[in-house]
């Protein structure tokens, strides 16, 4: 009896250990997860904001952490990729110090304020991410926000001294390794067996941003002439981007490089439709009347000046704009010339307004026109039939309240953007053949996720909806946690294609689609 | 050496006794160790819970038997796509049973039996992939019965009585997959109910065509368990007045189901051995959906379809009488699982299970005897999802690979006097 007990207990201290056990289990490493051809031993990411993990307008630690080369580095890690570190920055609140100046704002939340509608507001706090304490590295994720193709390659883009004078990049001095180095040397230095590269955004979205108050500099070979706001010459592009690849080739075994989104894409341009003037029938009939006035009157000042009647209307007939009850496209600045002597129209179908256009402005005549007592007065004096004085007319004309230049992209400067995408895709397409490196088209993806939308993996939904599209974060621009995960599931996919490999999914739903309320 | 390899025969075969959903059979261990059936089988008290209209059948003028028993339970998920893994925390679950009858006449017995036929108790890893379904649960339902057992004829008796059911139940998961406070803290919400009361009943016959053979019927009626104005504590919400909720306790109102559960069965009895089989119905059904009532109306309100069907359990056990003072046991049972595809929630993450159990009583006086039973649950590793947790309109599937098994050694003590 005494033994069989025993027995007994021994058996029941058996089960109790005995855990159940997959057949195949991923902990015990049985799944055969595969890096295939392709070595994730030393992982180095370069590119700029949307490789270090900005979003909200900012760079802050928990979107670095949720930057794609941090999510990609976490899967490697199944398939023999090693440590990966990133310039994280001092805080969650983003925005930077100069010598104990803030010369960056905080990042965005989404935040009530006294109107009652959520709007994006900067969070308050002081930064306390100071760049002139430099970090020691070297570092994985060599993402420098701002940065244009050939910023990788130029020497002092680290150097404080050059920072105030917009010679040098703030993020870089936080982690350059001496003042003359270059992103693409401390790269290099690090011998990666891996890359992964996505530049050239910069190159085209700092000129969209800007309303394209930048010049194209196509045929000119010198970037260190170029403005901040320019758009940089394909050819340019072209040399900097195949030797910065071929740089890398010289220790990486394989590669990932990413293509540009249309920035048209982008929330920042899509969630302000540019016919938002939205009119009942007396607000219809008072603007088309007030611009009739100003064709009639522009008309009679043309024939003042001796241009003959019939030129003189035809000219002044484009200025006669038509207002309708419901929505109606907005009036905008345009530069003075012989065939628009006012320098202002209506918008086209396909222009677009920025997402940081003064939305009480707009509430107020901005966009079209500012109706003061003395414009009053000068339309009741025409109602009359008297002659208005040449001070009146200049009252007249000068209520017209286009949307600034800034504040648009108009179908010419869309159509350069256009344009210059296409060439510098084309150079990344070509480079990756040439090279044999994964590629991903984050053109077409993006451009997917702004046109019906786009489902991952996993089946999370994504569309380019301001704030709530799951996407982008809230400065419109960079991607949300869960849209940097979006792209991380895309490059792992267009890794396992190239090099045979077989690398765990990114599981994009358990990433934040924001937008951060804290 | 025969009493060895009978041992040893019972070892091998000790294996399951457990149930379908939150159903935990622990109800008798002389019972569980016979695969846990018992609706045909005049034993000891433990005829309270498996049918009381036998309680009139036993010998002896007062029958106590009482219990505890352990269960031990480890489950597994992970998936291969993502590389996810996880596995709960060894938690012992202690489900108990007391019974006592009373011979009033050779017609007549009065009982009372206080168990546990319902409980649950998992813990998966705080913010695990699937925190957005479940961080951890723990219910509890005990069952207080009076009874009343009457033989019509000598060999046809009824018996049956009133339940009351008290209950209790704690449960916390995360509010979505991604929201978090300003410290990074996954924003979750807890549940918890206690003293959770509601009546049903229990009614039962047994019938003895031979002497050697007896067949038995049970039912017991479904209790639903109302909790209303529980306590739902929101934490680690952001503070922000854009957040879905704010933090902080407020009522709620959900109902949880305790099926219905048929029982037919028969048991035979040869020299020194009994065979019994007994197959059980668990009215699963009436289990459609976990719904929480906020009863804030600016709090949504939690919809979770489970869509259980009705499921069934079959039960076989022996009983060898290999010495005076002992009788060894040994049983099987096969338990289908009420849990539908698709419906796979990591809650109750329960797909069909073989049950393999042994066990034995030791006389150690006239009146005491010491019931012991182990019972090894074993379910098939399965691939599974649970498709129906919405996130802003849209339904998100959560699944994987689940393997789990269950660890139930049991003691208990029966008196006659």
């Amino acid at each position: 009896m005494k033994n069989t007990i025993k027995y007994m207990a021994l058996v029941a201290l058996g089960f109790v250990a005995c855990e159940p056990e997959f057949e195949n289990s991923v902990e015990d490493g049985d799944i055969s997860y595969t890096s295939g051809e392709a070595d994730f031993s030393n992982y180095v990411a370069l590119g700029n904001s949307l490789t270090a993990g900005f979003a909200d307008n900012a760079l802050y630690i928990k979107g670095q952490e949720n930057s794609y080369p941090n999510i990609l580095a976490s899967q490697f890690e199944l398939v023999g990729g090693g440590e990966f570190t990133q310039p994280l920055m001092n805080d969650n609140l983003g925005g930077l110090l100069l010598a104990g100046n803030q010369i960056q704002n905080t990042r965005l939340i989404l935040d009530v304020g006294a109107s009652g509608q959520p709007a994006p507001t900067n969070i308050p706090g002081t930064p306390t991410t100071e760049i002139t304490n430099t970090l020691s590295g070297p570092f994985n994720n060599m993402g420098v926000p701002g940065a244009k193709s050939f910023h990788l390659v130029a020497p002092g883009y680290g150097n404080v001294a050059g920072v105030a004078m917009g010679q040098a990049n703030p993020y870089f001095v936080r982690f350059r390794s001496e003042e003359n180095a270059t992103v693409l040397g401390d790269a290099l230095a690090q011998n990666p067996t891996f890359f992964s590269l996505w530049i050239g955004n910069n190159d085209v979205l700092s000129y969209a941003v800007s309303g394209g108050t930048g010049v194209n500099q196509i045929g000119n070979f010198d970037p260190s002439t170029y403005g901040s706001n320019d758009i940089t010459d394909p050819n340019v592009f072209a040399q900097v981007f195949s030797s910065q690849v071929s740089a890398l080739m010289q220790s990486a075994s394989a590669g990932v490089v990413l293509n540009i989104p249309n920035v048209t894409d982008t929330p920042f341009f899509t969630t302000v439709p540019n016919n938002a003037l939205v009119l009942d029938a007396s607000q219809a009939t008072s603007l088309t009347a007030y611009f009739n006035a100003v064709s009639q009157v522009f008309a009679g000042v043309l024939m003042s000046q001796g241009v003959p009647q019939e030129q003189a209307i035809a000219l002044a007939s484009q200025y006669a704009i038509t207002f309708n009850e419901g929505p109606n496209r907005f009036i905008i600045d345009v530069p003075v010339t012989q065939a628009n002597p006012l320098g202002f129209r209506q918008m086209t179908e396909d222009e677009l307004i920025q997402l940081q256009v003064n939305q009480g402005a707009l509430q107020n005549g901005y966009g079209s026109v500012v109706i003061t007592p003395e414009v009053q007065q000068v339309l009741a004096t025409l109602m009359q039939g008297g002659t208005p004085s040449p001070e009146e007319v200049n009252i007249l004309f000068s209520a017209v309240s286009g949307l600034d230049d800034g504040d648009v992209l108009d179908s010419s400067e869309i159509a350069e953007i256009e344009t210059a995408t296409a060439a510098f895709n084309a150079t990344i397409k070509n480079v990756a053949e040439a090279n044999g490196l994964a590629f991903v088209d984050a053109n077409a993806l993006l451009n997917q996720v702004a046109n019906g939308g786009f489902k991952s993996n996993d089946g999370t939904p994504f569309t380019n909806a301001f704030a709530t599209g799951g996407a982008f974060s809230l400065d419109g621009i960079h991607l949300t946690p869960r849209g940097y995960a979006l792209i991380a599931e895309q490059i792992i996919k267009a890794i396992e294609e190239k090099y045979n490999a077989d690398i765990p999914d990114v599981n994009v739903g358990q990433y934040s689609e924001g937008p951060s309320l804290y | 050496m025969k009493k060895f390899s009978l041992v040893a025969i019972l070892m091998f075969f000790a294996v399951a006794s457990y149930a379908g959903g939150y159903r935990v059979s622990t109800q008798g261990q002389r019972a569980l160790a016979m695969g846990h059936s018992g609706v045909a089988v005049v034993n000891s008290a433990e005829l309270a819970f498996f049918n009381p209209a036998g309680l009139v059948y036993l010998e002896d003028k007062l029958n106590i038997s009482a219990g505890v028993t352990g269960v031990i339970s480890n489950v597994r998920w992970q998936n291969e796509m993502t590389g996810g893994f996880a596995e709960t925390e060894s938690s012992m679950g202690t489900p108990f049973y007391l019974y006592a009858s009373y011979s009033i006449s050779e017609k007549l017995a009065l009982g009372l039996s206080v168990y546990t036929p319902y409980g649950s108790s998992v813990e998966w890893p705080t913010d695990w992939a699937g925190s957005h379904l479940i961080n951890n649960i723990d219910l509890q339902a005990i069952y207080i019965q009076p009874l009343v057992s009457y033989k019509i004829t000598d060999n046809l008796s009824v018996g049956g009585g009133p339940i009351f059911a008290t209950g209790s139940v704690n449960f916390n998961r995360n509010l979505n997959r991604t929201l978090t406070d300003e410290q990074g803290v996954r924003s979750n919400v807890e549940v918890d109910a206690s003293g959770v009361n509601a009546w049903g009943w229990s009614a039962s016959a047994m019938f003895s065509p031979i002497d050697s053979l007896r067949i038995g019927v049970n039912y017991r009626s479904e209790i639903i368990l109302k909790a209303e104005d529980g306590d739902a504590t929101f934490n680690n919400v952001p503070d922000s007045p854009l957040a879905p909720v704010s933090n902080g306790r407020v009522a709620f109102n959900a109902e949880l189901p305790m099926p219905a559960e048929l029982t037919i069965g028969a048991s035979y009895e040869f020299n020194k051995w009994l065979f019994a089989f007994d197959y059980n119905r668990t009215f699963w059904g009436v289990y459609e959906s976990l719904d929480i009532d906020f009863v804030p109306d600016n709090i949504p309100d939690s919809f979770n379809p489970r869509n259980y069907k009705d499921s069934s359990t079959y039960r076989f056990g022996v009983q060898y009488a290999a010495l005076d003072k002992l009788d060894l046991r040994l049983g099987y049972y096969f338990d289908e699982s009420p849990v539908q595809s698709g419906y796979f929630a990591p809650e109750t993450p329960r797909n069909d299970s073989h049950g393999y159990t042994g066990g034995f009583s030791y006389q150690i006086s006239s009146k005491v005897a010491i019931d012991a039973s182990f019972a090894y649950l074993r379910f098939a590793e399965v691939d599974e999802s649970y498709d129906h947790y919405k996130e802003n309109g849209q339904e998100v599937s959560f699944g994987g690979t689940y393997k789990s098994n269950a660890f139930l050694p049991g003691l208990g003590v029966t008196v006659k006097l």
